[in-house]
């Protein structure tokens, strides 16, 4: 683990739950913990409904009407005299206004529909600049202009006036990433940024937000279901299941040495270039439980081929703890157990 | 936006010809012709004109032609300005409608108006507080507005005014300035007595623009541009009604700009309860006494500026919505 | 969806199949529709309206056309439950006497007569469904005088029963309602499906059509057709017309509403799914896409009755529709309009009740069918 910095932002035991109209509570995050570091990028990986985009959404305070935080803490800036527990700020107050974009931006998933149709491109930009410390209008567009380079747009000066639905996908991300710049945030989260791309401009959107993360030293949280885009992007991994972190480690660690059955399941599902012709493909067996009908216990015991009756119906796994590398899991915590055991008595 | 302004031009025009053929039928629907019709109401105070002062009256109003001559000759006197002369009155068309279609008018686009600033805010409301209080009572309000027909409100209300404050609720101007010629009071006396009958006739239109607010901002601000404006740290009130309130603008607009024939139809059956000097009794005397002319004088009229009035709402759509105007559609 | 595709594909297609794919839609519907329960109450209310229609004489008391002028304008009388024998509903008999201040001989109620209510009493002759010629009515006075009824909701001018002419012009105001939205249903059907189906030129020009009768206010049309409707007209030739014109300005809602749904199940799978077996035009339309848009239709229906009985009720109102003696709400009301009249005689706006109410029950009836066709429509 290299931790050759504090962490912008540190995520500690969060849950969040969402009340159903006419139903009990949904739990959708269960014990998150995540820390992001400056120019480092956190990949967080999982199936839909694993509460990745929660946690995006918990860190801005910007979930849903029905949504609530009910315990954990959010820590801005945490070890130094600034530190902010971003779960106490009043939610509409100025406090968390000037974080949401000044601090932390966020880059949506699908560029057509999270830029407003009836507003110009440098309308929605310069908005985003003025609304934390304005400049005045002439300066906004300057930096708007400027954003739009540095996001690879090109003509800027033209394309500042134009409406989103002028503009093809990759260009409508491209700009996307310069409105969670805008305000110069040191904390980037994007939402599964490429998924509604083809392969192609993908790859542009990847390398951009790798060159702006490395230039600007920006803690980078990508989400993906994507195990290839997580392979070309992250430092660390955090996987997700059913809104607990699951496995935590390096980047490496997690492809050659993934330790919960649940990350070696997803990467035995993905298509190996390299199969013999006509193998079938794995899968993971069982669907992903609904959000009230969490199993008992640990959430992945009735899809995990390493279930050991008893254990992991009844009692939940110890939550990986922040800043190491492990797995919420029984099995790994035996293996870890023995291996400390050996070492004890090679040693002795 | 040009093909567009076209489009909608050529369509005013289309439909005020339209207009103006079915008023024509209308005015030669009643048995007999327009001489026949004048020799009877002479009869009936006693006076007659000769067979051949018939005859030339016929010619000179062309009755004797072909009908579609007749159609192209009453419209080309009105094209000059001369509607025509009404048989109750003995004087041109014109000389009796005199303020009665601009006052019709105002009304209409008093009820309009208020349609706007009530429905507007409202729908908002009770989208934004769903499931409220606040929005329960407006969507029950709503629907009572409906149901209840804009002549019935208008005759509970006289009735109500009548009988519990004792006073005569009703008309468009008192007593004083009915006749007086116009002057900025009396401009303020009308004023004043607006609000009654554009509450009447813009209720039930308000009814239907609220529910209408207020479903498409729901569908609006489930959407993710919301989100995005959250995230860039907007204030609450300014991400609703910059950004989900505009998108929700645009069928709300469009479907207040047919509120308007509704508005002008219905001011008709409001002003006969109300007794307003408007078109309306007007044309109801017109049209039992078959005075033709005057009646059918009028519903071209009234057809006419509704379409203008139409148009005008189909051109404020347009600048509301950037995508109408780049890309014309 | 795969049971209709599988019967377009077989030519002997099995009948239970089509029916289960049809009885799917609507019984979903149907379920969905169970659950708002304003809907449902208004269904009743619906229902019980057009029962009244039916039975409109049946539940009538005195003869609608009977007029008594000595009864002119009697406020509401209440029925009086209980007399010294324990339960007899009874009314009191009118008696004459003179009032003081305009000398008019005038009937007001007289405590000391008692007239006994009964049900399924013989009343006045009437047809029964038109016809069955009978006498029989829910209720009726045993032996009364020419001059006594049970005046729930008051006379009027003219010494007519409110109440029983309510029921009666039911029928009238309901079924106009019925038979517009039916004429306008076959005009927008007709036009709507062929501005949908065929699309290009047909489309446009119906589009055009539609935007164009929508931009004409309607009342001063009705107004003048109306008026110009020969006095000597019966009043069949009158109610028909009005029909007429009622639907033909009222169809265009409906129209949209088949030509939207038509352009939406145009690119549906199953319906290109059905091309691609081969199956021709008509049979696509009638087998695949009606009663996909049956629930639609049903919905836009009940939405668009309650503007047609408006619309008679308004033009009656005024006199240029329905003409007496035909009973209807807005004829009824037409002694109303007056305010001098209503302060001697409010109750003569009970007529409004009903108009009222009908309406509201099928706004909530047609929002219901309309959410339960298509809730994400």
């Amino acid at each position: 683990m290299v931790e050759n910095s504090l962490p912008l932002v540190s995520v500690r035991n969060l849950a969040v739950e969402f009340t159903q109209h006419g139903g009990g509570p949904v739990r959708a995050l269960d014990s998150v913990s995540l820390d992001l570091r400056p120019g480092r990028v956190l990949g967080v990986v999982g199936e839909s409904g694993c509460g990745k985009s929660v946690t995006a959404r918990a860190m801005l305070r910007i979930l849903d009407r029905n949504g609530a935080i009910k315990n954990g803490q959010i820590l801005l800036d945490p070890g130094t005299p600034q530190q902010t527990d971003i779960t106490a700020l009043p939610g509409e107050g100025n406090r968390m206004r000037e974080i949401r974009g000044g601090r932390i931006g966020l880059i949506f998933q699908e560029p057509m529909a999270a830029l407003s149709m009836q507003y110009t491109v440098g309308n929605q930009l310069m908005e985003a600049i003025r609304v934390h410390n304005d400049p005045g209008k002439a300066v906004a567009r300057e930096r708007v202009i400027k954003l739009l380079t540095d996001v690879g747009i090109p003509r800027p000066e033209t394309r500042i006036d134009t409406y989103p639905f002028q503009l093809s996908g990759g260009l409508r991300q491209r700009v996307g990433i310069a409105l969670a710049l805008a305000a110069d945030p040191d904390v980037l989260i994007a939402d599964e940024p490429t998924t509604a791309l083809d392969v192609t401009t993908q790859a542009q959107i990847l390398a951009l937000l790798r060159r702006l993360q490395v230039d600007k030293q920006i803690a980078l949280m990508l989400i993906t279901h994507d195990m290839g885009v997580i392979a070309q992007m992250a430092d660390d991994v955090a996987v997700m299941y059913l809104g607990r972190v699951v496995e935590f480690a390096p980047v490496n660690e997690v492809f050659g040495a993934p330790k919960h059955p649940y990350t070696q399941a997803l990467l035995r599902s993905v298509p190996n270039l390299r199969a013999p012709p006509h193998s079938r493909l794995a899968t993971i067996g069982g669907a992903v439980p609904q959000p009230n009908a969490r199993p008992s216990g640990c959430p992945f015991h009735p899809r995990c081929p390493d279930m050991m009756p008893g254990r992991c119906d009844t009692t939940a796994p110890a939550p990986v703890p922040p800043g190491q590398a492990g797995a919420s899991c029984f099995k790994v915590e035996d293996a870890a157990r023995v291996a400390a055991d050996v070492k004890v008595e090679v040693r002795a | 936006m040009l093909m567009y302004i076209g489009r909608r031009l050529v369509l005013a025009v289309f439909t005020c010809i339209a207009i103006s053929v079915l008023t024509f039928i209308i005015i030669r629907l009643p048995p007999g012709d327009f001489v026949d019709a004048y020799i009877a109401n002479l009869a009936s105070t006693g006076s007659s004109i000769t067979a051949e002062q018939a005859e030339s009256m016929r010619r000179e109003y062309g009755l004797d032609r072909p009908v579609v001559i007749q159609y192209a000759l009453w419209l080309g006197r009105i094209v000059e300005g001369d509607f025509g002369v009404s048989m109750m009155w003995r004087r041109p068309v014109t000389e009796v409608i005199g303020d009665r279609l601009w006052l019709t008018m105002v009304v209409s686009f008093a009820a309009l108006f208020l349609t706007w600033i009530l429905a507007l805010p409202i729908g908002i409301y009770s989208a934004v507080r769903q499931y409220s209080v606040g929005d329960y009572f407006f969507t029950m309000l709503g629907f009572i507005g409906l149901a209840i027909p804009n002549f019935l409100l208008a005759l509970i209300l006289m009735y109500l005014g009548f009988r519990y404050l004792g006073l005569s609720v009703g008309g468009l101007f008192s007593a004083e300035y009915a006749q007086a010629p116009w002057s900025l009071a009396k401009v303020w006396d009308l004023t004043k007595h607006l609000p009654l009958p554009a509450c009447v006739l813009a209720l039930a239109g308000t009814a239907h623009q609220i529910r209408i607010m207020r479903a498409n901002l729901l569908d609006e601000l489930r959407k993710p541009y919301v989100i995005t404006a959250r995230a860039k740290g907007i204030p609450e009130r300014r991400v609703i009604l910059k950004y989900p309130v505009r998108a929700a603008l645009n069928p709300f607009a469009s479907s207040i700009a047919y509120i308007f024939p509704y508005l002008v139809s219905g001011s008709i059956i409001v002003s006969l309860v109300l007794g307003l000097p408007t078109v309306g009794p007007l044309l109801l005397q017109a049209l039992v006494a078959q005075d033709m002319f005057l009646a059918g004088t009028i519903v071209l009229l009234l057809g006419v500026m509704t379409v203008v009035g139409t148009l005008i709402s189909d051109l404020l759509l347009m600048w509301i919505e950037p995508r109408l105007r780049i890309t014309g559609r | 969806m795969s049971a209709t595709t599988a019967s377009s594909a077989s030519a002997g297609a099995s009948l239970a199949d089509d029916r289960l794919a049809q009885a799917g839609q609507l019984r979903l519907t149907w379920l969905r529709f169970k659950r708002h329960k304003l809907a449902l109450i208004s269904l009743f209310i619906v229902a019980f309206f057009y029962l009244l229609a039916i039975f409109a004489d049946f539940v009538a008391i005195s003869d609608p056309h009977h007029t008594d002028a000595r009864r002119s304008y009697m406020p509401p009388q209440g029925i009086h439950l209980f007399d010294e024998n324990g339960f007899a509903p009874h009314v009191y008999g009118l008696k004459g006497s003179r009032d003081m201040k305009t000398f008019k001989m005038v009937y007001v109620p007289d405590p000391s007569k008692k007239i006994y209510i009964a049900f399924f009493a013989p009343g006045y002759e009437y047809n029964l469904f038109g016809l069955i010629p009978t006498n029989r009515h829910l209720f009726a006075l045993i032996n009364p005088t020419p001059v006594d009824g049970i005046f729930l909701l008051g006379t009027d001018q003219l010494g007519r029963d409110l109440f029983s002419r309510l029921a009666v012009a039911t029928r009238i105001s309901l079924s106009i309602g019925l038979a517009s939205v039916g004429l306008s249903l076959v005009l927008g059907i007709l036009l709507g499906g062929m501005s949908g189906l065929y699309g290009g030129i047909v489309d446009t020009v119906i589009q055009r059509l539609i935007e164009l009768i929508r931009s004409i206010p309607t009342i001063p049309l009705w107004m003048g057709i109306a008026a110009a409707l020969p006095n000597t007209w019966t009043v069949l030739q009158v109610y028909f017309a009005i029909t007429l014109i009622i639907s033909l300005i009222g169809w265009t809602e409906l129209a949209r509403v088949v030509r939207g749904r038509f352009l939406a199940l145009r690119e549906e799978d199953f319906v290109i799914a059905a091309e691609l077996v081969g199956a021709g035009q008509f049979r696509i339309m009638l087998r695949h896409m009606l009663p996909s848009f049956t629930s639609h239709v049903i919905a836009a229906v009940s939405l668009a009755l309650p503007a047609m009985i408006i619309s008679e009720t308004s033009l009656s109102f005024l006199g240029l529709g329905l003409r007496p003696p035909a009973i209807s709400w807005g004829i009824l009301l037409q002694d109303a309009q007056n305010v001098q009249v209503l302060a001697g005689a409010p109750w003569l706006l009970m007529a409004a009740v009903p108009v009222v109410l009908v309406i509201l029950a099928f706004n909530f009836l047609g929002d219901g069918l309309r959410d339960a066709a298509d809730p994400y429509g």
